[in-house]
């Protein structure tokens, strides 16, 4: 076979396959949104649920998400951080290292169901947190913990050795470095990361049946953390396995479209600011 | 009193000997050039001159380097200090990913500068020293990295100027430019001898030529020759630096 022959088919594959990903992503959408939007109504989005009768809402479901997912940054943000500039910048190349990083690449691929089990067991009972919002969420840093870790440290190798060498011929600190040159540039592959984490807290099911329960509180918005907070992507199970609610279909639908639509919101709201700050530092404009 | 005096330095990496018994003075505001084929451990004895070794793990260093009157290998000598009045050029230019202001403003910020007016004053004064001022004075809050590969190096001797060094370290700073932007950056070195003690590494005689008024060579980390390099090219004294500089070898 020729080399011309081989590069076309080389370069009808790699299309094929970029075509296909595309295709799968374009079909995905057009059912989920198309069997949910008509669903999604100002009283859908914001109501209150139903057990027995239809036309129930998500609207606590919708809040609980979101106020997971921050509490669960707030606890694993500072630590995946901290924990991925150690290994980054001030680890030496050693056993203990090593072993570090083999935990973190081991408990990045942990199931989450052994999470939401390991959950339930320790905040859930031996801290006696009940099945809570704050179960949850602490439940959830431990799932994002080893990713945090793997992306902080990935984005401040990417940053070229010389900024930092330059800023210490300039008399500065290891710590002023890090924070006035390394962080700023490893700033987009950090939004990324944490960009990649929130996505997966606010599609996690599996960890926060078990851990935040799969009820709402009485009072919309409820900020106490120690109640019960059932998600909606939880919400979305919840109803097309267990519940009796006659129109379970619909909000079922509903509950998918809407998931689509706010982790695609969330992701764009961090996406679009992070791209304009990287252009700019990059030069490119 | 001389700005560097280097007393019975020995450096290893490791099991490697890379600098052998140094022995040498520098003279306050002059030029001194360090020449040399690589692996001599020219740069190398740069980077010890503000401790930039630090960072290389299985670094043995001992002997003395005495700046401003103290040595400081000394273990209470505070090193950001020293690297703030031992200012240092490296071979590519690497400003940081931030505005040419940023980039000149980033070393006195560092070490406490906040006042806009001031902070405006360095800038100038510094990319006034570097010869890069007309060119970017209406572009102060672009990217750095808008700039070519020679306005870049020259915008690292900015950033390096702000922090007002008594020395400045350049460790083969034309390498990676043109003819003409090492042409500027040569003037520039000239023109500053007046205010610091510049060091510079150099692949390229002819550069040392021009610009030093000592020139030290190297061959497998001994200083072989360290003489006035009006003397070191037309009367070497050491067999290997003429072979050298007549291009024998290396």
């Amino acid at each position: 076979m020729n080399s011309k022959l081989t590069d076309r088919i080389a370069t009808v594959l790699f299309w094929s396959s970029g075509i296909l990903i595309v295709f799968i992503l374009v079909w995905f959408l057009y059912r989920i949104l198309g069997d949910g939007i008509p669903h999604l109504t100002w009283d859908f989005i914001t109501g209150k649920p139903e057990e027995i009768v239809a036309g129930g809402g998500v609207g606590p479901q919708l809040f609980n998400s979101f106020y997971i997912l921050f509490l669960s940054l707030l606890f694993s943000l500072p630590v995946g951080f901290g924990a991925g500039i150690y290994l980054a910048v001030y680890a030496q190349k050693n056993r203990f290292t090593d072993w570090i990083r083999v935990s973190v690449e081991a408990l990045s691929s942990v199931p989450s169901i052994v999470f939401a089990l390991f959950g339930a067991l320790l905040f859930v009972k031996w801290f006696d947190l009940k099945i809570s919002i704050l179960s949850g969420a602490l439940t959830l840093s431990l799932l994002n913990l080893p990713v945090l870790v793997r992306v902080t440290e990935e984005a401040l190798r990417a940053v070229p050795s010389s900024y930092f060498q330059a800023s210490l011929a300039l008399g500065s600190s290891r710590w002023q470095a890090i924070r006035k040159v390394l962080l700023p540039a490893a700033l987009p592959s950090l939004i990324t990361g944490v960009t990649l984490v929130a996505g997966r807290a606010l599609g996690e099911s599996a960890i926060l049946i078990f851990t935040s329960g799969l009820s709402v509180s009485r009072y919309f918005p409820d900020f106490n953390p120690m109640v019960m907070g059932e998600t909606l992507a939880v919400h979305l199970w919840y109803v097309q396995a267990t519940s009796v609610v006659p129109d379970a279909k619909q909000i079922a639908q509903g509950s998918a479209a809407l998931l689509v639509i706010v982790v695609l919101i969330f992701n764009l709201l961090i996406a679009i600011p992070s791209r304009l700050l990287e252009k700019k530092l990059s030069g490119k404009k | 009193m001389p700005a560097v005096k280097i007393e019975n330095l020995n450096l290893y990496y490791g099991e490697f000997h890379a600098l052998k018994d140094i022995h040498m003075s520098i003279e306050d505001k002059s030029i001194t050039a360090f020449i040399g084929p690589s692996g001599c451990g020219k740069s190398t004895l740069l980077r010890t001159l503000n401790r930039m070794n630090d960072m290389i793990r299985g670094v043995r260093i001992s002997g003395k380097v005495v700046i401003g009157g103290s040595n400081i290998y000394d273990p209470n000598i505070n090193v950001e200090l020293l690297r703030k009045n031992v200012g240092m050029v490296f071979q590519q230019p690497n400003p940081f990913p931030k505005s040419i202001y940023d980039n000149v403003a980033y070393g006195p910020r560092i070490h406490g500068i906040t006042r806009k007016a001031e902070l405006d004053e360095i800038v100038e004064k510094s990319l006034r020293s570097a010869a890069l001022w007309d060119e970017v004075k209406d572009y102060l809050k672009k990217s750095a990295y808008g700039l070519s590969g020679g306005q870049q190096q020259r915008l690292c001797i900015a950033r390096a100027l702000a922090v007002n060094p008594q020395i400045l370290l350049m460790d083969e700073p034309t390498s990676a430019l043109d003819p003409i932007s090492t042409l500027k950056i040569e003037e520039l070195i000239q023109q500053s001898k007046n205010d610091y003690t510049i060091v510079i590494v150099t692949h390229n005689m002819q550069q040392a030529a021009r610009v030093s008024n000592q020139t030290a060579f190297f061959l497998n980390g001994e200083v072989v020759e360290f003489s006035d390099t009006v003397k070191l090219f037309s009367n070497p004294q050491d067999q290997r630096t003429e072979d050298y500089i007549t291009g024998r070898f290396g």
